[in-house]
Parts: C-alpha cells; sequence; structure tokens
C-alpha cells in the first residue's frame, strides 16, 4: 500500500456503497481516458453530448434510490423475501412442488456456464445446451407420444394459445370457432381467450362431453382434468377427428408416466408445462412450457427446434431447424412472434429426466398417486366425499359449510388449498408431499388427530389401481436416460456438456442487439432463495408481499427510466411484451370507437418479431422505407401516415434504430403518426443506449417493451428466460394485462401469460441491478456501452466499412460491420468470419442481421479494455487472412475461414490435407495455447439437417456408424 | 447466369414456357436459385386452383431464406411437378428443368408483353 492511500479519507470513501459499477462496468477510467483518444474526444462527456440528438437528452438525473454496495443490497432485499410466507401449498392447477436435484440446482441453474450462454444460433459453439435441448425434446415426443416437438415454450397457457392458432393454421374446416373444455387450468382459458379475440377466433367452453357437437375447428382438453379426473377420451378423440375438428390436450408430464399418453389416442397437439420436473415454482416462472405435434404439422409447429446434422467432417452434430417458420425470417408470415423461449428451465427438466430416467420418474409418479389415494380414502372416512371418479394427484373434496374454518385451519398450520367455489376444496399433491402431509391434511380437515394412520390406510387399500388407460408403451429408452443415475456420472455430464459451450464466462459475446452484458453473481443468488423460489403463483396475496413490494419497486424503477408512467411485469420474454403493447394499443383505440385502425407502421430494418407481433393482434403490417444512411424514410413515413390516416394504429420502430444509430428524426416520427390519430411504440430492444441520457416516454413514444434480459441483467440461459415488461404513458394504463388471481382493477384485465408476474423469480435479478447501479451508476454504464461501440467501430473502421453511422461519424451502441464487398475479392462471407472468430476464441457477432452479409457488433459496458482489443485484433487479424486471400497467398476455396472452425478432432488428425499451417487454423492468435477453446464440432451442415429433418436424441447405432464415417 | 433464349420472364424471377396444349409451364430461374442457396423445402399450389397474376401460390425455401413464388398469369392450375418438393436440391441443380406448375391460362396471349431472355438478362445484371 502506498503512502498516499494511507492518508486520511472520510468514514464514507471507505465504503462500497457505490463499489459495484466499478464491478459491472469493465473498463477503469484510464482505460476510457485511452479509448476516448483513439476515438478522438476529450471526455466521454463530449461523446455523448456527440452521439446523443440534443432534442432527445434528457438533462435531470435518474430519481433512483441507491446505489447500495452487493452486501447492502442483499440485506435489503432480504427483507422483502422475509415479507413471503412460504406455506405448503396443495393448491396444484399446472403448479407443483418439485425437488430440484442438488446436481442440477448448483451445476445448471446456479452454473454460469449454463446461465449466462446465448441463444444457439452459432450452432459449433453450442453444442453442450443443444444436446441438452435434444433431451428435453426427446423426453417431450416419448412421454407425450407425439412425434416431434421444441424445444421450449413460455408457459403452459401461451403453449395452448398457440396451438389453437396451429390449428387454426392447419385445419381443414371453415369454423371459426375453438372449444375449451370446462375443467381446462382457468389461467390457460384466460390466455387463450386473450389470443382468439383479435384473431376473430370465438371460443366456446363446456362439458369435454360437449367438444363434438360444437363445430369447432380446435378442442382443447386437461389431462388429468383441473379438478383431477382421468378422463378416458378415446372416444371423443375418434369423433372429433371425424369430424376434421383438431385435438389439444394439455397433459401433465408426471401422469403420462403412467397414463396412455395422448399421442396415441390421437391428439394432433399437446401442450403443457414442464414445471415440477425439478424446477422451482417460483411464484409463477421461469418454467418451460412444451408443444409437441404430429409430424405433418412440423412446419407449423412455433418457436425453436433443435435438429440433428453432421459437420463438415461428417461427425452427428446438433443445430436449430426449420429456422424458416420462425419470426426472423418469415416476419409476418411467422408460425409465431416467439423468439427467447425458456432454454435453461427446459434444459433443466431434461435433466430432471436424465438424472431420475423412467423408473425413477414412475416411482414418484406412483408415490404421489398412492397418496393421493390414501388421502382420497382417509378424507371419505372423515365424511369428505371427493367428487372424482378417477383422479392421479388431484382431488376435489365437497366441504359444504365447512369450507371457511378448513381453509382456515390449513393457513393456520402452514399449507394452502385450492378453493374451488364456496363449498369445495382441491388438493393437489406432488413429490415433496410426504405421508406426514397427508396425516396434516386429515387433521386439517377433521379438526382433530385421526384415529387412523397413513400406513393401516395403505395396507388396506394395497397397490392403488392405475386410472383411466394405463400407459403400456416404453419411455425414455435412450441411454441417456440411464448413463447417469450415480451423481459423479451426472456430474461429469453436465461438465462435459457445459464445456462444449462458450458462454459469457469464457469470452466477450459481442451479438448486436442482443446486449450480452455482466450477470453479477449478486444478481443472481436470490433467484434460489426459498422465500422467492417455493411460492405458488396463487396463493393469497398476503402470503406474497415480499413480491409485491419487489414488483412494485422494480416497475417504479422502469419508469424511472423509461419515462413512462404504468407497467406491467407480466410478459415472460420481450415477445410477449409487443404483444401486450399492441393489445394496449388496441384496446385504446377500440375505448374511443375508432376500431377501423388496423395498420401497423413498421421500417423495414425492424426486428422481425415486430411484424410477427402486429399480426397476431390482427394489425395489417404497412413497411416503410428506410433511407440510404439506414434511417428511417420521414417522406414515405408522412406519405403512408397519410394514405392511411383513418386506419392507423401504431407505428412500430426500434430507438436507437435496428442500424446502432441514433435517428435525428425520431421526436417527428413521433408527431407524424401522432398526427394521424395512431400510437406509437418504441421498441425498447436497444434502451441499453438510452438509460439516463434519454427516455422514450419523453421523446414522444406512448409504450414501449424492455427486455430486462438484455439491459437489465437478466441472463440470457442459452435461449431463455427473459421477461418483457410493457411501460406505457397514463393514456394506456388502463390496457396493461391483469390476471384473475391480482386483487382490485388488475383482477378483471385479461392475462398474455400464465403467471399474474409472469417470470416473477427472476425479477431480483434485475431489481439487484438497479439497486446496485443506482441512477448516476446506470448512466455511466450507458455512456460507457457507447464508449465502447465507438471504440470498436473507430478501431476497425479501417478495416471493415461501418455501414451506418449518425453525425460525427459515430454510433450508438453497436455498429455494423460491411462485409459484402469481400466476397467479390475473396469469396469470403460473413458466416465465414463469423466462424473464424470461433478459432480466435470468441461468440461470433449478429449475423446478417439487420442488413444480410454484415456483423452487428455491440460490446456492452460490461467488457474490459484488454478484451476489447483482443476482439480488434483478432478481427484485424482476419482481415489480414482475407487480404492473403485476396492477393492470392492463401487459396481461394480451402483457407482457414472457409474450414473455420478448426475442432482439435481436425488438427491433431494425421492427415492434414489443407495448403496452410495447423498453427494457423488453431493457435491464429498469439497466447492462445495457453487458454483455447476448442470447438467440439467443425463446419455445420445446415442444408442437410433441414433436408434430413430429425429431431430426438440420435439412435445409438446411427451415432456409431456417424463416427466410423468421421474416422475413416 | 444461364437464362435460355426460349423462355419467358417476369421480373419476380419466375421463367414461363408455353406447351403444345395450350398450357403454360412455369418455374424459378437460375438467378433466383442462386440468390436463395441451396433449397430444402418446396410447397406448390393444388391441382385445380385458379390463380390470379402475382397471386402468392408456391413457397421455395432455404435454410435462412423463405420465398413466396408468385402467378405471373392467371389461369387454372392443371398440374403440379411432384419431384421438386421430394428432392427441392433439383431447383438448384436444374432450374430449367425443375419446372414447379403448369397452368391453363385465362388469356391465351398471357405471354405477350412478358419479358425475353434479353430483357430478363438486362434485369438481373
Amino acid at each position: 500500500m502506498t503512502h498516499a492511500a494511507m492518508s486520511h479519507s472520510p468514514l464514507a470513501a471507505l465504503e462500497d456503497a457505490g463499489d459495484f459499477e466499478q464491478r459491472h462496468v469493465g473498463t477503469a477510467a484510464s482505460d476510457q481516458a485511452a479509448m476516448l483518444a483513439r476515438i478522438g474526444y476529450p471526455s466521454r462527456a463530449a461523446l455523448i453530448d456527440a452521439v446523443v440528438p440534443p432534442s432527445i437528452r434528457s438533462r435531470e438525473a435518474l430519481d433512483l434510490p441507491g446505489p447500495l454496495g452487493e452486501v447492502g443490497a442483499l440485506a435489503r432485499l432480504a427483507t422483502l423475501a422475509a415479507r413471503n410466507r412460504v406455506l405448503k401449498s396443495f393448491i396444484g392447477q399446472g403448479y407443483y412442488g418439485t425437488h430440484t436435484p442438488g446436481v442440477i440446482l448448483r451445476n445448471v441453474l446456479e452454473s454460469p456456464a449454463w446461465y449466462t450462454a446465448y441463444t444457439p444460433y452459432q450452432p459449433e459453439i453450442s453444442q453442450g445446451r443443444l444436446e441438452a435441448l435434444i433431451n428435453y425434446q426427446t423426453m417431450i415426443c416419448d412421454l407425450t407420444g407425439m412425434a416431434i416437438a421444441n424445444a421450449s415454450m413460455l408457459d403452459e397457457a401461451t403453449a395452448a394459445a398457440e396451438a389453437m392458432a396451429l390449428a387454426l393454421r392447419t385445419t381443414r374446416s371453415a369454423s371459426r370457432s375453438f372449444f375449451v373444455a370446462d375443467d381446462v387450468f382457468a389461467q390457460t382459458l384466460a390466455v387463450v381467450r386473450t389470443r382468439a379475440e383479435p384473431l376473430g377466433i370465438e371460443v366456446l367452453t363446456g362439458p369435454a362431453s360437449a367438444a363434438a357437437s360444437a363445430g369447432a375447428f380446435g378442442v382443447l382438453l386437461q389431462y388429468p382434468g383441473g379438478e383431477g379426473d382421468v378422463h378416458d377420451y378415446r372416444a371423443l378423440v375418434a369423433e372429433l377427428k371425424a369430424r376434421d375438428t383438431l385435438v389439444i390436450v394439455a397433459a401433465d408430464l408426471l401422469a403420462l408416466t403412467l397414463l396412455a399418453p395422448p399421442g396415441e389416442w390421437g391428439a394432433d397437439a399437446v401442450v403443457g408445462s414442464a414445471q415440477r420436473f425439478g424446477v422451482p415454482m417460483g411464484y409463477g416462472g421461469p418454467h418451460a412450457g412444451y408443444m409437441a405435434t404430429r409430424d405433418e404439422f412440423k412446419r407449423s409447429l412455433p418457436g425453436r427446434l433443435v435438429g440433428v446434422t453432421v459437420d463438415a467432417r461428417g461427425a452427428p452434430a446438433y443445430r436449430l431447424a426449420l429456422q424458416t417458420r420462425e419470426q426472423h425470417i418469415r416476419r409476418e408470415k411467422a408460425t409465431s412472434n416467439i423468439c427467447t423461449a425458456q432454454v435453461l428451465l427446459a434444459v433443466m427438466s431434461g435433466m430432471y429426466a436424465v438424472y431420475h430416467g423412467p423408473e425413477g420418474l414412475v416411482r414418484i409418479a406412483r408415490r404421489v398417486h398412492r397418496l393421493t389415494a390414501i388421502a382420497k380414502a382417509g378424507l371419505a372416512r372423515l365424511g369428505f366425499a371427493s367428487a372424482n371418479a378417477t383422479f392421479f394427484d388431484t382431488l376435489t373434496i365437497a366441504t359444504g359449510d365447512k369450507t371457511g374454518e378448513i381453509v382456515a385451519r390449513g393457513l393456520a398450520d402452514g399449507v394452502n388449498f385450492r378453493r374451488a367455489g364456496s363449498d369445495r376444496l382441491g388438493v393437489s399433491l406432488d413429490e415433496t408431499t410426504t405421508r406426514e402431509d397427508v396425516a396434516a391434511i386429515w387433521r386439517i380437515f377433521g379438526g382433530v388427530v385421526p384415529r387412523f394412520t397413513v400406513e393401516e390406510l395403505d395396507a388396506e387399500l394395497g397397490d392403488a389401481p392405475l386410472p383411466g388407460p394405463a400407459r403400456t408403451s416404453a419411455f425414455l429408452t435412450h441411454p441417456v436416460f440411464h448413463r447417469y443415475r450415480s451423481e459423479t456420472e451426472m456430474l461429469r455430464y453436465l461438465r462435459r456438456l457445459a464445456d462444449r459451450d462458450l458462454a459469457l464466462d469464457r469470452a466477450m459475446i459481442p451479438l448486436g442487439s442482443c446486449t450480452m452484458k455482466l450477470n453479477a453473481t449478486a444478481e443472481m443468488i436470490p433467484v434460489t432463495w426459498p422465500a422467492f423460489a417455493n411460492l405458488h403463483p396463487f396463493v393469497p396475496v398476503d402470503q406474497a408481499e415480499g413480491y409485491r413490494q419487489l414488483v412494485d419497486e422494480l416497475g417504479a424503477m422502469l419508469c424511472a427510466v423509461t419515462g413512462y408512467d404504468a407497467v406491467s411485469l407480466q410478459p415472460n420474454a420481450g415477445s410477449q411484451g409487443e404483444y401486450a403493447g399492441l393489445l394496449a394499443i388496441r384496446a385504446y383505440h377500440a375505448s374511443r370507437n375508432d376500431r377501423a385502425r388496423d395498420v401497423c407502421l413498421i421500417p423495414s430494418s425492424a426486428h422481425g418479431t415486430n411484424p410477427a407481433s402486429a399480426q397476431m393482434v390482427g394489425m395489417r403490417v404497412v413497411v416503410v422505407a428506410c433511407d440510404a444512411e439506414g434511417n428511417v424514410d420521414l417522406a414515405d413515413l408522412e406519405a403512408k401516415a397519410k394514405a392511411h390516416a383513418r386506419e392507423l394504429a401504431a407505428i412500430m420502430v426500434t430507438y436507437p434504430s435496428t442500424h446502432g444509430v441514433f435517428e435525428a428524426g425520431i421526436k417527428r416520427i413521433c408527431e407524424i403518426v401522432h398526427a394521424h390519430g395512431g400510437q406509437v411504440y418504441v421498441d425498447g430492444a436497444n434502451l441499453n443506449a438510452l438509460v439516463g441520457l434519454a427516455a422514450p416516454g419523453h421523446f414522444g413514444a406512448d409504450v414501449s417493451h424492455l427486455n430486462l434480459h438484455k439491459t437489465f441483467c437478466i441472463p440470457h440461459g442459452g435461449g431463455g428466460p427473459g421477461v418483457g415488461p410493457v411501460v406505457v404513458k397514463a393514456h394506456l394504463a388502463s390496457f396493461l394485462p391483469g390476471h384473475f388471481a391480482l386483487p382490485g382493477a388488475e383482477g378483471t384485465r385479461p392475462p398474455v401469460a400464465a403467471a399474474p408476474y409472469g417470470s416473477a423469480s427472476i425479477l431480483p435479478i434485475s431489481w439487484m441491478y438497479v439497486t446496485m447501479m443506482g441512477g448516476a451508476g446506470l448512466t455511466a454504464a450507458t455512456e460507457s456501452a457507447i464508449l465502447a461501440a465507438n471504440y470498436i467501430a473507430k478501431s476497425l473502421a479501417a478495416h471493415y466499412p461501418v455501414l451506418y453511422t449518425g453525425p460525427g461519424g459515430l454510433v450508438a451502441h453497436e455498429c455494423i460491420l460491411d462485409l459484402r464487398p469481400l466476397k467479390a475479392t475473396s469469396g469470403i462471407e460473413a458466416e465465414d468470419v463469423a466462424k473464424r472468430l470461433v478459432d480466435y476464441g470468441f461468440h461470433a457477432p449478429t449475423m446478417s442481421f439487420p442488413v444480410p452479409g454484415t456483423l452487428m457488433v455491440e460490446p456492452t459496458e460490461s467488457e474490459s479494455k484488454a478484451e476489447l482489443d483482443r476482439f480488434i485484433e483478432a478481427m484485424i487479424a482476419i482481415r489480414a487472412e482475407i487480404r492473403a486471400i485476396e492477393e492470392g497467398d492463401l487459396d481461394r476455396h480451402d483457407n482457414p475461414l472457409k474450414n473455420a472452425p478448426h475442432t482439435a478432432a481436425a488438427v491433431a488428425d494425421d492427415a492434414w490435407p489443407h495448403p496452410y499451417a495447423r498453427s494457423l487454423a488453431a493457435y491464429p492468435a498469439p497466447g492462445q495455447a495457453a487458454a483455447k477453446y476448442w470447438p467440439p464440432v467443425a463446419r455445420v451442415d445446415n442444408v442437410y439437417g433441414d433436408r434430413n429433418l430429425f429431431c430426438s436424441c440420435i439412435p445409438v447405432a446411427e451415432a456409431a456408424d456417424v463416427a466410423t464415417v468421421a474416422d475413416a | 447466369m444461364n437464362v435460355p433464349a426460349e423462355l419467358k420472364y417476369v421480373d419476380t424471377h419466375e421463367w414461363l414456357r408455353a406447351e403444345g396444349d395450350g398450357t403454360i409451364t412455369i418455374g424459378i430461374t437460375d438467378h433466383a436459385q442462386e440468390a436463395l442457396g441451396d433449397l430444402v423445402f418446396v410447397e406448390l399450389p393444388a391441382v385445380g386452383r385458379t390463380l390470379a397474376v402475382g397471386e402468392a401460390c408456391a413457397i421455395v425455401e432455404s435454410v435462412k431464406a423463405a420465398s413466396d413464388v408468385y402467378a405471373p398469369i392467371a389461369g387454372e392450375v392443371v398440374a403440379v411437378n411432384e419431384a421438386v418438393p421430394a428432392a427441392p436440391e433439383s431447383l438448384n441443380e436444374k432450374p430449367y428443368e425443375a419446372w414447379l406448375f403448369r397452368v391453363r391460362p385465362a388469356d391465351p396471349k398471357a405471354l405477350d408483353g412478358l419479358l425475353d431472355a434479353a430483357a430478363y438478362e438486362k434485369l438481373i445484371g
């Protein structure tokens, strides 16, 4: 320690309240000075003044509390958590207690190797999570008896709504009615209704037996039903199929280990939640929803689908398949707007099946069923008849005028039941239920200690008969579900998969428009606190006061940052936030009797989710041109707004633009649209360039969605979870999503997601971030992100043209490098550079969005100058390699870019057929040998994968065959 | 780029060939398949469907792009080439042999006024 540091300091300077900002922002002041010198600005403030248009610049500091240091913030959050009361919940309805195996909790949910990974669009560096997702898809197919399953939906309710849309796309029926059986979970029915209305679908409800005569194009059944009964739907489904009605079954995965799967009795699509496979309830989320369907509907399946293909050396490899269904390619013709899914949670559920195997799952299911049978018999002895002729884990019990006192005794004893009207109670058992719990249920119902025991009733009942048509088909037969039963093997399997992937815990992920910033450990730790993790979403609100305070405080923070007046945290992905925002606009116009407004203007540079969302709320998309600088063409906008003046509902515009530029015309855009009666939707994907500098709610926007998994530090999880809050000005506040489980006015408004606060258990992450940063810290982060992007742009401009810049040649928080000219001079395309970056130890930037043939780089504020420089040097070195091709020093076809990435197997092969050195292939950057990331597969063959679609675990025999080919 | 002289073309990159029986065969051009890249999926219209000019009536997909094929002339679909959906790569390999569908035109003079090879070559040049 130097003498100067020992001199007197005030105590406050020795405390660490503002310390987290230095941890979060990767560049120190001295680094920033050097970076500014390269860009040519004397200070960060001067740079920001030049980048951000004065017309939108906020001059006041953000009105936020804090900052608190890590320790202080965790302590404060603990006081909120303490206001949640975790009772034992027998509420069920799609949310159940589960034991997350410790090895999965620590090595997946709490492991940055899994949670900091990005969506696996670059398959060569994503083989670990792609294999984990193939396990998940295989598990879903096996349990449901269907041919193909996607790599997760956002929750069961939206999965059911998406299945309704799939049925509408594929039906031969002219009907626009959709029938929902009356024992489908209430939150599912509510979301189906929300989604149906803008599409002009009439939702009918009634007993399942009435489904066949309803004349609907599709039918949704719950299996087992919400009241607990396990209906035998075989005859009904046969009748529905005879009438060309598509059958969707919302099914419980644990029950399907015992029951004949819907795929074996004719279902066209099966949906549900994988929550009870090892994912904590988390007050409603996040968990993986699932959807499986028949082979003939595979091209209508929404969301991401993992498939098997081969790499350039013939070895088996995984990749995302059939991407042309998705919004980023098909835009308003996409099968859905879903983008971010629930990958981390799907991985956990798939691993839960790997951990337990089919015998383990059957044992759990039979235990749950046995205890339910014992509970039922005991309750009958106490005089409480259950209405269930059949059941798996749920009973609905007639409690008459004793209902109130039973509920009260339960609460006093730390137990929640489900109220089913005024005179019945629902009881759902789960993996965590013990024989002591069953005895407690009897005690609570009867009011006294019963004179019989679980053991006595168990002996009397014997093996409880299985409900409904029993499962006879084998499932989870693939070796992956049998091989890792010891914890040692399981631990190593998880590590082996994690090691195949390049996540933020290894290197910068400079993905434009994705904001891959630090996901600090202190932000992550509270997610698994029991007081956040173990609440059922439908507990009485007085048990969740801590959550309510968290939601209120985080909501106020987000409003302060964005300049809006009201917020809903319910949307569990950005796509859902967009959907909710457009619904609010639609409802607003309708409330003013302005129902003809159905045109949504969308600039040609927009993210594909925008037009896909507009289509889902029944709006017509009109594309607005961009000018040569990449800005919205104001003349074209004005002409189109005028032409559609009576029909103009909204414009959806991203700010800063998807081209990475602060468009000076944004205020004018807002004025033009407002002048013609439309509302302004600002897509918050690029909010990381705005926080503390400008607020959409102040510069003219009416509504935005935010991506807490971009700007506010929720990790990407390999492709979800996300949170997509929708924020609005006051005039739209009463059109935000609601939920029947919420009190007051919110309780009467329609939901867009299954749970009242969507993915509630990850909201502490963003709360921690804002609390630890404070207003000044957040602003410093934004400025540092803009500085880093301009540093990269300036450093690379001499090597690759920067496609779009604003005034002064500056960019916002990301920049687009134009690689298109290289194709003519060298044959090199953006994809080759992206794959070559893997050899240098980097995840590629965003490829070919928003402009084909380009790379979009977003460094974020969290990367250090050393890492930025490492990336810059890699890009310059790659340009030199391209020059060598241009000059004939490297072969035009057989060169390190075309053959990238290079695997260890390729460079260690005894045969090396290429005309360049192995060292150039494997260790192109100095010092790489000490810390080399080896991609597990070579360039993945996308065409082979889509022409030979296969979306389950690779059969062992075939895997061996392919491996033999690869060795040969 | 291969632009056979005997065919007619439209600016949405479909080619047309008059058959002796009054029907017209339609496919996508070499330029179109080159721009799309390796094709992996093709969906054709139903036989008997009546098409209006400019109506999206078929889909061709590569791994990274999905494109509609627009009806270059009005008429009734009288035949489709089932071999193409079974082997989408044939469109890449032989775009002028791998025809997509055959139309009986509403107007017997439907081909008049469409681009000839020279005009199309100029368009894509």
